[in-house]
């Protein structure tokens, strides 16, 4: 076997700790982690918890890159916890904190209240004005590749929050919607079953919306799932223009397709094989 | 106004200060390589040439066009830095009710001076 890959390596943890019922203020806490090649900041976490200071608080669920809870600061840049080998940021030491620009709730835990507020306030849903359709749906609404293209990426987002804390606007403007709410105010604005443009512009247009975007771009480059919302609140910021030019296309939700009565769709392929006897 | 209106001037105002500082910076800083509409002998900067210039209605036009893009870029430029520190709303209003009378304030003294030159 590879002698590098059985090599242990003692990692010194720097770890902003605060509990706000018993500190006055944020302190830093050491630890001493042995890891080996391959190892994650969160599976560090865990040996310190299991085995040194079972107090430290901190959010995972996954473990793998898709829940967006363990994000946290990491040798000064946001990432996953999960996400980020150990031996890939340092072989000496790591300094961990919590999401900037939040409150915090105790140790690496930050209070994403704002966060989900500021999301709900965008309507993250398909609106149609067929408003019973919307809860009974009677067809299938139809949509061509191009037209998922055009925003397939940003409903990658996980809702990890590190946007929110990279952003220099949201350290100074605690109204600011932010970078992860106006993504996807405009994923669904593009999205061709949609038909809410005119309502979530009046969220989105104003003092403390998409405008206040400086495009830093530090959003971009912290996200773990490449969903690029810099660019997303430009095209937002295109769209609200074009609109106020009456230059922007209006379109009506794709209309739907078809029926729920069982006969099948031309030109749709058959599903492959069950790969798992049906008995 | 709403933000998205007030953004888009500001853009558009944006391109026109650029424009016309740009025209500025040729006819009055290159006038020694150039020498456009300076007809009198001497610099650009001399009163000849600066009352020829004053008396031209395109000239004027421009002045009055760059004192106004120039003070709505400026004045929406400050109004964001001041927003960005989240004041109360009555504040805000405040805020958008001087910047909008002072600007206009300014920009008719800046007009009229630049009118007056004109019908001389």
């Amino acid at each position: 076997m590879n002698k590098e890959n059985e090599r242990t390596y003692n990692i010194t943890y720097h770890i902003r700790r605060y509990n706000p019922e018993k500190d006055s203020a944020p302190y830093w806490s050491q630890f001493t982690v042995k890891v080996k090649p391959g190892m994650t900041v969160l599976e560090g976490l865990h040996q310190i918890k299991e085995t040194q200071d079972n107090s430290l608080s901190w959010r995972f669920s996954c473990r793998m890159g898709v829940c967006g809870s363990c994000g946290m600061m990491i040798n000064g840049k946001l990432a996953l916890a999960c996400n980020t080998q150990i031996l890939d940021i340092s072989s000496t030491a790591l300094t961990i904190g919590p999401i900037p620009n939040f409150d915090i709730i105790k140790d690496l835990v930050p209070d994403l209240t704002p966060l989900f507020n500021k999301h709900c306030a965008v309507q993250p849903y398909i609106k149609r004005d067929d408003l019973k359709d919307m809860d009974v749906p009677s067809g299938e609404l139809y949509q061509t590749p191009e037209e998922l293209d055009r925003y397939l990426q940003f409903t990658y987002c996980i809702k990890c929050g590190l946007c929110m804390g990279a952003c220099p606007t949201m350290a100074t403007d605690k109204d600011f919607l932010g970078p992860m709410p106006i993504t996807q105010a405009y994923r669904y604005c593009t999205d061709t079953r949609d038909g809410g443009f005119h309502e979530r512009k009046e969220v989105v247009g104003t003092s403390h919306g998409a405008f206040r975007c400086h495009y830093a771009a530090e959003c971009s480059n912290v996200c773990p799932k490449g969903v690029d919302p810099a660019r997303a609140i430009q095209f937002m910021k295109r769209d609200l223009v074009l609109d106020y030019l009456k230059l922007k296309k209006r379109k009506a939700p794709c209309k739907e397709i078809g029926s729920y009565s069982g006969k099948p769709v031309d030109g749709i392929p058959d599903p492959p094989p069950f790969t798992v006897d049906q008995g | 106004m709403n933000e998205t209106s007030y953004w888009t001037w500001h853009i558009i105002t944006g391109l026109l200060v650029l424009i016309l500082l740009g025209m500025h910076m040729l006819i009055m800083h290159l006038d020694g390589i150039l020498g456009w509409f300076s007809p009198a002998e001497g610099e650009a900067v001399s009163w000849d040439n600066v009352f020829s210039r004053s008396k031209h209605v395109g000239f004027t036009l421009t002045y009055v066009l760059l004192l106004g893009a120039a003070l709505y870029h400026g004045l929406y430029g400050l109004r964001t830095i001041l927003f960005e520190l989240s004041p109360p709303v009555r504040l805000q209003k405040f805020i958008n009710v001087t910047f909008w009378v002072g600007g206009v304030f300014l920009f008719i003294v800046g007009t009229y001076g630049s009118l007056a030159i004109f019908k001389q």
